[in-house]
């Protein structure tokens, strides 16, 4: 592949291929043991020498970032049960009082930080699971130091499962989810129709402590720890399980929803919206400030070049980075990113992961069905041919970073996308750009010659979407107001991609409420409404007289 | 850019996949079996209400409508006619912008139907739209149209000239010989003939003349040696940056444009993508480069035109162009994303304009960018290194070693180890001046240039 900074200067070697690894080859990493398995081209390595591997570099991800780490709570005694308090508990290292125990001041406990895993089934998840599992039962020097929880998203309405075959998966899920021990959460999709609208709010959060601050806390946190003797952090308690199946009322209202979008690929990112919404949810009620996904590297490169298709480019730092704060208070945590698909599974057969396989949206869908199918085969068949492929594009997408676009100012972060939470990154001013492109060439040419010369003109002022197309398509106002309306004050506050997306869904009515009254709630008739609330009187249908109590 | 021949057809089966709207002004009863079926249905139900009622029913929901947003499924709608037609089996749409006319094409991005006259003004309006809102061309400007006789080129330099007079610039044409036998003369004798036609002055230059008799003939024979022939498109795309800015100091230009179309950008950015090229991806994405140093601003009016509609144009306005594939791209990397990119139109056609939003709004680390540019030590030029990338390649070709500019571990010349090889070839006209900034190794088939694009004319 003509990969940049690949090596031409010497023609390609032309004598005989390397030897494959024969029986009598040494595992190349401790030359004793026999290799079991071999990573890229020609690396063998013996089962012990695999897992060490494996192991390091999941636990290397974890330590580089620094963002997991113990933080500190001010609380009345040692608390018992660890209630969000995400004001005061997240502040690494402060003050650093390490250790008052009793008198009228209140004790500084350091505690462990509370991480769910967000387990889906498939392999990679397993694998995280596992690890973590493993990570924690280790000799306290080594040991991971989190608390974590197990969630589960039932999504087999979505996917058209029928009752009995989801059953029967949860069954499944359950004997896994007992056997590692963590308490866990099993939701379904369907509870996405009783979530608050305060979901969509990126709540304030606390700024990341530095490297001096990451320090300051494993430090105290140990110190802490050695005075007070070793005593295990209260775990939540185990939360109920889930009480039995959806109510079939809303099992219904989410098969309406996903068999009226047009296309499979709105409805996996529809499914990825709301199945984040729901973790999100699930995190922020039970006091978990991180969420740990298991995307492999593969997977995340898949999921970049498919984000770049779908419009998201000014996201990628967010959707493919390690951490990913755009939620606030919970943040988005990828510790298997550096992992390769063909490890894991190597890992997990080796090892006996437990797994369990569950169909998604895309089960079966034929090739050219969806942007993420198309993505997915074209990276892997690209891989096949140069196997540097998914390496080259993780390695790229290391080097993106989580800027606002250059020209804009510093200060106020701008509104966010209601769906995914990033600023948006819509400029309706500046028509010299794809989107300008797409909005000029909806308007409707009425007279020829003479458009060209109103062309400018009208792009300037039909620049914006919603309200300001009506003021260059009055013909449009009779038929279409009472329909474009709701959808208008919508899809203005979505960023590119995701209105790009929601050109597939025919109409908002199926989503869930809490999507639909955020939007109300923010859009800016609504805003309008507010500030002369206080000069309406009771009875709304006279004319308001401002200035009367 | 340059296709084969069969690409001129494309335009008969939009993305959207409905047929039938391009074609005589007669009865078509085979419009109806090359509907889906439901279209069918529904137009004899229509038969019979119309008999009926006397009026033409809607066809609200055929699935060609369907798949339509709704502004552009009201304009459809608006382009049926009202009263009873002659022909009551397939009524013609008329256009949606005169309202007079039949339509004669459906544009592939908005399905909105439209006679010729109504889509080449459309097009040229939307051009007009770029190059104002991205203040590109300012009055007074002399342009340097970079022709290669291909369709993209072809159709800028028609669409520019149509826009001349209000935009007050004036234009050249400059074309690049590469010294390709066999391809590169049947484009530039398109090139002269459009120049004759359209009476816009014309300057060709030669590789041969310019790089001391180096032409891209003689560049691949040099590198056919070393056993990948993929590194003669490096050349060609660095080289042809440098000849073109030549040519447009000879007609003492102030801005050169080049044909690039939408899918151009998409493709690029996906290949930069998946080469791992940072510093492409963090210089690609706007309009076009401003110029640094000496370099003249470079802008891309087409930019965000597909290239579907581009080759409409060039239909409708019945341009003479030259459409074959250059004899060196047989398995070029930037195959890869083009076949991607047909792929991802198909199952989404805005997917091109989504991937230029993503490719404008890339934010990539600051260590990722390229060093802010020095001189070249030789001809004075922009250049990153010591010697700018033209310079050092035509050495290495000077030398016998083609590949001593490519690739990671490549040196300065002035370090350089063994002097040998043949000294005999001429160093480069050191009058010459480059705009790029030594750019990295690429291999798209038409070569690269620094701002991420083809450097194809």
């Amino acid at each position: 592949m003509c990969e940049v900074g690949e090596d031409y200067r010497e023609p390609a070697p032309a004598g005989p291929p390397p030897p494959r690894p024969s029986r009598e080859q040494k595992c190349v990493k401790c030359k004793e043991g026999l290799p079991v398995v071999v990573i890229r081209a020609g690396d063998a390595f013996c089962r012990d020498c695999f897992k060490a591997f494996y192991v390091h570099k999941f636990r290397a991800v974890l330590g580089k970032n620094r963002l997991v780490f113990p933080g500190e709570k001010v609380g009345c005694g040692t608390a018992s049960r660890r209630r969000p308090v995400p004001a005061a508990s997240r502040t690494p290292g402060l003050g650093g009082g390490a250790g008052h125990v009793g008198g009228a001041v209140p004790p500084v406990v350091f505690l462990l930080p509370q991480v769910l895993l967000a387990w889906s089934g498939g392999p990679s998840s397993s694998s995280m699971l596992w690890q973590v599992l493993e990570g924690l039962s280790r000799d306290s020097a080594k040991r991971l130091r989190f608390v974590p929880g197990v969630v589960y998203a039932d999504e087999g309405a979505a996917c058209g499962q029928s009752p009995e075959d989801r059953a029967k998966t949860l069954a499944e899920a359950k004997l896994v989810l007992q056997t590692v021990g963590f308490p866990w959460h099993i939701v379904a999709l369907e509870e996405v129709f009783s979530l608050p609208p305060s979901v969509l709010r990126c709540s304030a959060r606390e700024p990341v402590g530095t490297e001096g601050a990451y320090k300051a806390a494993v430090d105290s946190f140990l110190q802490q720890r050695h005075a007070l003797g070793e005593q295990s952090q209260p775990c939540p308690q185990h939360p109920q399980s889930q009480v039995g199946p959806p109510p079939a009322n809303q099992t219904e209202a989410l098969s309406r929803l996903f068999n009226s979008v047009k296309t499979l690929t709105a409805k996996e990112e529809l499914l990825q919206t709301l199945r984040t919404h729901l973790i999100l949810h699930v995190a922020r009620t039970h006091g978990y400030s991180k969420v740990m996904t298991g995307d492999s590297c593969t997977r995340l490169a898949i999921k970049l070049m498919t984000s770049l298709a779908l419009g998201r480019g000014a996201f990628l730092a967010w959707d493919t980075g390690f951490s990913d704060e755009r939620h606030g208070d919970v943040v988005v945590v990828r510790p298997m990113r550096e992992h390769t698909l063909k490890e894991v599974a190597f890992y997990n057969r080796l090892f006996a992961v437990p797994s369990v396989f569950t169909p998604a949206v895309d089960t079966k869908a034929p090739e050219k069905a969806s942007i993420h199918r198309l993505m997915e085969a074209f990276i892997l068949r690209l891989q096949a041919q140069f196997p540097s492929t998914v390496s080259t594009v993780y390695r790229t997408s290391e080097k993106l970073v989580k800027a606002p676009r250059d020209g804009c100012a510093a200060g106020t972060p701008g509104p966010r996308c209601l769906l995914c939470m990033c600023v948006l990154d819509v400029d309706t001013a500046d028509s010299a750009t794809a989107f300008g492109a797409q909005t000029f060439s909806q308007l409707p040419q009425t007279q020829p010659p003479v458009a060209q010369a109103e062309a400018p003109t009208v792009s300037s002022c039909c620049s914006g979407m919603g309200g300001a197309r009506r003021c260059c398509r009055p013909e449009e106002e009779e038929e279409e107001e009472e329909e474009e309306d709701p959808r208008a004050h919508v899809t203005e506050q979505l960023c590119y991609g995701c209105r790009v997306n929601m050109k597939d869904l025919p109409s908002l009515d199926p989503l869930p409420p809490y999507i639909l009254a955020e939007a109300q709630l923010r859009s800016p008739r609504a805003k309008a409404e507010q500030q002369i609330q206080e000069y309406l009187l009771e009875d709304h249908e006279d004319a308001a007289r401002p200035g009367e109590s | 850019m340059e296709h084969s021949g069969s690409r001129r057809r494309e335009r008969k089966t939009p993305p959207r996949g409905s047929p039938g709207v391009v074609g005589p002004p007669c009865p078509r009863p085979q419009a109806l079996q090359a509907e889906p079926p439901h279209g069918h249905l529904v137009g004899v139900i229509r038969g019979l209400t119309q008999s009926l009622l006397g009026v033409v029913v809607i066809l609200p929901a055929s699935a060609f409508s369907l798949s339509l947003d709704r502004p552009a499924r009201v304009l459809l709608r608006r382009s049926r006619p009202l009263p009873p037609r002659q022909d009551p089996a397939m009524p013609a749409p008329q256009c949606a912008s005169c309202h007079e006319a039949r339509a004669a094409l459906r544009r592939p991005r908005s399905g909105q139907a439209l006679c010729a006259t109504c889509f080449c003004t459309a097009f040229e309006a939307e051009v007009l739209h770029t190059v104002v809102a991205g203040r590109l061309l300012p009055p007074g400007a002399v342009v340097a149209v970079g022709a290669s006789g291909g369709k993209d080129s072809t159709v800028l330099a028609h669409v520019l000239r149509e826009l001349a007079p209000r935009l007050g610039i004036s234009l050249h044409l400059v074309a690049v010989d590469e010294g390709i036998g066999g391809y590169r003369d049947a484009a530039l004798a398109a090139v002269r003939r459009q120049a004759a036609r359209w009476e816009l002055p014309l300057t060709v230059v030669a590789y041969a003349e310019l790089f001391g008799g180096w032409t891209m003939d003689a560049v691949a024979r040099s590198t056919a040696g070393s056993g990948r022939s993929r590194s003669c498109c490096t050349f060609c795309g660095v080289l042809r940056r440098r000849a073109l800015e030549e040519g447009a100091r000879r007609v003492a230009a102030t801005h050169v444009v080049t044909g690039h179309n939408a899918d151009d950008m998409a493709e690029t950015v996906l290949m930069n993508f998946l080469r791992g090229d940072a510093g492409r991806l963090a210089r690609g994405g706007g309009l076009g480069s401003p110029g640094e140093g000496g370099a003249l601003p470079r802008c891309r009016p087409l930019q965000l035109a597909s290239q579907k509609e581009v080759v409409l144009y060039a239909h409708f306005r019945r341009l003479d162009y030259f459409s074959e594939e250059c004899v060196y791209a047989p398995e070029a990397f930037r195959g890869h994303a083009r076949e991607l990119l047909k792929l991802l139109e198909a199952a989404r056609p805005s997917a091109v304009l989504d991937l230029v939003h993503s490719a404008e709004r890339l934010a990539l680390a600051p260590a990722a960018r390229p060093p802010p540019p020095g001189a070249c030590s030789r001809c004075g030029a922009l250049a990153s290194r010591a010697l700018c990338q033209a310079c050092a390649l035509l050495d290495g070709l000077n030398r016998g070693r083609p590949r001593l500019a490519i690739g990671k571990g490549r040196r300065g010349l002035d370090e350089e180890g063994p002097p040998g090889g043949r000294g005999s070839h001429s160093r480069p006209d050191p009058r010459l001046r480059s705009p790029s900034p030594a750019s990295r190794d690429s291999s798209s088939p038409l070569g690269s240039d620094d701002v991420g694009v083809r450097g194809r004319l």
